[in-house]
């Protein structure tokens, strides 16, 4: 009687735990619908590994700038590991994690997040971390990420944030169950279209200037990170005109390559230099490049990392160059695919991510 | 620390390893060790209150059992030398020596649980009266005090009346005061109910964790599935009287209804399973009121321990006191023996729905609330004649769908007066109930109204399908236990039933972000 009851018991468990991880697959997002910024961070595992260049950052990495255009110009190898809204702490934790998978020969980092210092929202903060793999890192950056009314445990167990999904399961849901379709270039998006700047941010005044004492905190570990595995870290502040980048903020991050002996690109300086044409190569009024700007930008970049650090050309060596064709396949038929639905429909409707339906 | 929060389940889990862990003499021990923590969760500096309560409740008891003691020996030992009226003025002097000990603590915890709790309703009358601008106290209310501050005077007036000998033992007494599954939301529990399983030694027992556990997730699928998704439509209409007359108010009535059954059984369920498990038996609280038939009823039935402390302690002394049955001998005087004689029940009825009332909240919503409820079972009283006549002309009584009509109209009409729960005050709730006789807009309720409450249509069928298992359940406890009829169910059904409970308590429940899960409507009391 008393092993019957331990037996059923045990079924009962088992049945509750095996149901539990197959809702939690289901219910979870699976952005394939336009917001494909929630599966950024787990593309990486697939890619992990020999990466010259790791950029780390918002969507000011990850839509500025085209690894494949590094590899066609250079050959340099390159990943971005940039998702929505990247707080600095996430940066780092992400910036500790892809160091245990491999140690670039340059990281690049873009300041644009030193203006937070406090959590700030819940949906970015899935977006990066619900995906990243379980480790002290992630742990540390729940920690570090997590807004008054969020609780740790549903980032260990998702299903507790995500069970209130039920009623909105669709077929895709059902569809990306088990796998996932590549979307991005080494953590670049990709957009085609092209939305000019119609007119140019007026600087609001702050009531502070100062960067906040967290982030410092976060950009101090991260240079003590580099140095410790002895990477160049390079500060960057993209070529975005929103959000208005301040003076005083410029002064401070100046400051502050200045003081830890770093190398820091403003590309806001650099627009003529880098042949940016915010009437061509924007696709959202000038807040991200599309990817006529990324590749100008990118070879930009390129000539100088190429140049300060003496990066290898991998274009020679055929393993990595096969490995490397592949991509720019997929590069070059997602940017026909785009072009083709911009000619259609005169807007991107999959974003070449997925097969428009018929 | 809520109970459908991570942290007490966390809590919970630590709690009953332990508990089976240390010896067993070490067990009560734990128990309050735990609820001390889990007091001290709410403000650390709360436990001041609920220590003042405990110590001084436990050694004015203990002072009245000893001159109890000392009355008897004494009596027994000059039984022959002592006539009738030595003992009677020894005994009154004795009395006398108790009442104070007696008064004495019950002030100071009633007047502490007063100045809390009501100083800024007395200053907000005084405000509104006197057009004063007196500033409000903002006393933060302890987690529970109107609730241990009850169950801890039931204890002194129980011993002042030598029902039980007072516990000798502080820690004891402290853990019934405390005891973490009951000290915020009830049940009341009585000290000679209770001190038998809280302090006795329990070794794991399958049965007891069992039930404990199904008992549990009841109330989680209570409160989660049904209440905390109802209080999402309720607050929509409640929030916007203006814009929520007439068929509106009808949904309140019915919504709130079911919502704060789900809420309140569901927290009791909780608390019992909790007890259950380890060990501990306490008091029902509930025994299907939905199904009674009149308000009398229904009192019975709706959170009896309330119910019988105030009828207990309120009720019968103020009906035996002196100047009670001096007014009970003055109103036959006068009225005549009918009447007269009714004129000290009605008036200790009446003080004890104003008490209920005033118990329930600072506030007139529930003094006004406190005195309908008196107002209904006078008039239901005074037309028990009319009622009787009727039954025996029409033979309606045990009738089906007499019986049918009686519980629906005990519902609706508990329901329109426990509206003034919910909105912000009296005249507004009698505005509300008014409109459903004068606003013509029952269409509404056809043309989308329901569905701008916040609510989805596969929330409702939650809620339908919530609501009629909860229905199911009642009707299956009218002959016994469910969980004794689940027992004897096969395995596989038994645990079908298990895994589907759990299941949906995990996937449908209102929790976490995107939901704003309540606390329990009877915390706040």
């Amino acid at each position: 009687m008393k092993k019957k009851r331990v037996i059923a018991l045990l079924l009962l468990i088992c049945l509750l735990i095996g149901s539990l991880w197959f809702l939690q697959r289901l219910f979870m997002p699976k952005y394939v619908d336009e917001i494909f910024e929630g599966r950024l961070i787990e593309e990486y595992y697939e890619n992990a590994g020999g990466n010259d260049v790791m950029f780390i950052g918002d969507c000011e990495v990850y839509e500025n700038f085209s690894p494949i255009t590094l590899w066609e110009e250079y050959g340099i190898t390159s990943y971005i590991r940039g998702s929505s809204q990247q707080l600095i702490w996430q940066s780092y934790y992400l910036m500790e994690e892809t160091l245990q998978y491999e140690t670039p020969d340059v990281m690049v980092f873009n300041v644009l997040s030193m203006k937070f210092d406090e959590p700030q929202n819940e949906a970015y903060n899935r977006m990066t971390l619900d995906n990243m793999k379980w480790s002290m890192s992630k742990w540390n950056s729940i920690k570090a990420s997590m807004t008054e009314a969020e609780n740790a445990l549903s980032y260990l167990f998702p299903f507790l944030r995500y069970h209130s999904r039920w009623s909105d399961i669709s077929t895709e849901d059902f569809t990306y169950l088990f796998r996932q379709e590549k979307v991005f270039h080494q953590g670049y998006l990709m957009r085609v279209d092209v939305r000019p700047v119609t007119t140019y941010p007026a600087a609001t005044p702050l009531p502070d200037y100062q960067f906040g004492e967290t982030a410092y905190e976060y950009l101090d570990k991260m240079v003590a990170l580099c140095k410790e595995k002895g990477i160049p870290l390079v500060l960057i502040k993209a070529p975005s005109i929103y959000p208005y980048w301040y003076d005083e903020w410029e002064e401070q991050i100046e400051a502050y390559a200045k003081e830890h002996d770093l190398l820091y690109i403003n590309f806001l300086e650099l627009i003529d230099e880098v042949g940016i044409d915010f009437n061509t190569d924007t696709y959202d009024n000038g807040l991200h490049l599309n990817l006529s700007g990324a590749e100008k930008l990118s070879r930009y970049l390129g000539g100088i990392l190429r140049e300060t650090y003496g990066l290898t050309d991998h274009r020679s060596e055929p393993e990595t160059a096969a490995k490397w064709q592949e991509k720019v396949n997929f590069y070059y038929e997602m940017k026909a695919d785009q072009y083709r639905e911009l000619e259609e429909y005169g807007y991107l409707k999959s974003y070449g991510g997925r097969k428009p339906e018929e | 620390m809520l109970f459908t929060s991570y942290s007490f389940i966390l809590f919970l889990t630590v709690m009953f390893l332990l508990y089976y862990a240390v010896p067993k003499k070490c067990q009560w021990m734990l128990l309050l060790a735990g609820s001390y923590c889990f007091y001290a969760y709410s403000g650390i500096h709360f436990l001041a209150f609920i220590l003042l309560t405990t110590v001084s409740t436990w050694y004015s008891a203990r002072r009245i059992t000893r001159i109890q003691e000392q009355q008897a020996a004494y009596l027994k030992e000059h039984k022959a030398s002592m006539d009738k009226e030595q003992k009677k003025r020894y005994k009154a002097s004795m009395k006398k020596k108790t009442k104070r000990w007696m008064l004495t603590c019950i002030l100071l915890n009633i007047g502490l649980l007063a100045v809390l709790k009501y100083t800024d309703f007395v200053i907000s009358n005084i405000n509104g009266i006197f057009h004063t601008g007196l500033t409000f106290m903002n006393f933060a209310l302890p987690l529970g005090i109107s609730f241990y501050t009850f169950q801890s005077m039931g204890y002194l007036l129980d011993v002042y009346r030598a029902k039980y000998p007072a516990q000798e033992n502080a820690a004891k007494f402290a853990l019934f005061v405390s005891f973490f599954p009951q000290v915020i939301q009830g049940p009341i529990s009585r000290y000679n109910d209770l001190s038998g399983t809280l302090y006795e030694p329990h070794s794991l027992e399958w049965r007891n964790i069992s039930y404990g556990i199904q008992r549990i997730c009841w109330g989680f699928f209570k409160k989660l599935v049904i209440a905390d998704r109802l209080l999402v439509a309720v607050k929509s209409l409640v929030s916007a009287p203006d814009e929520y007359m007439g068929v509106y108010v009808v949904l309140v009535i019915f919504f709130y209804a079911i919502e704060l059954y789900a809420d309140f059984t569901g927290g009791i369920d909780i608390t019992i399973g909790i007890a259950q498990v380890f060990g501990v038996k306490l008091a029902e609280n509930f025994e299907r009121p939905f199904f009674s038939k009149n308000i009398t009823e229904y009192w019975r039935r709706w959170h009896i321990t309330m119910g019988t402390w105030f009828k207990d302690y309120i009720f019968y002394p103020i009906s035996v006191c002196p100047w009670m049955l001096r007014l009970s001998k003055k109103s036959r005087e006068v009225f005549g023996k009918a009447i007269g004689k009714r004129v000290p029940v009605y008036l200790a009825t009446a003080i004890v729905w104003f008490t209920t009332g005033l118990w329930h909240g600072a506030s007139w919503n529930f003094i006004v609330w406190g005195m309908l409820n008196f107002l209904v079972i006078v008039i239901s009283q005074e037309l028990e004649p009319l009622y009787a006549k009727f039954h025996n002309r029409f033979h309606v009584s045990g009738k089906t769908w007499y019986n049918a009509f009686q519980i629906l109209r005990t519902f609706w009409l508990m329901g329109a007066i426990r509206i003034l729960d919910v909105y912000r005050d009296v005249p507004l709730s009698f505005r509300q109930v008014g409109s459903i006789f004068t606003t013509a807009n029952w269409n509404e309720l056809f043309n989308g109204g329901v569905m701008r409450l916040g609510l989805t249509m596969p929330d409702y069928l939650v809620l339908v399908l919530g609501a009629l298992v909860m229905l199911a359940v009642s009707l299956a406890g009218r002959s016994g236990s469910v969980r004794d009829k689940l027992a004897a169910k096969p395995v596989p059904v038994r645990y079908l039933v298990y895994y589907a409970l759990i299941l949906s308590i995990l996937v449908l429940g209102a929790y976490g972000i995107g939901y704003d899960s309540s606390q329990f409507i009877y915390n706040q009391f």
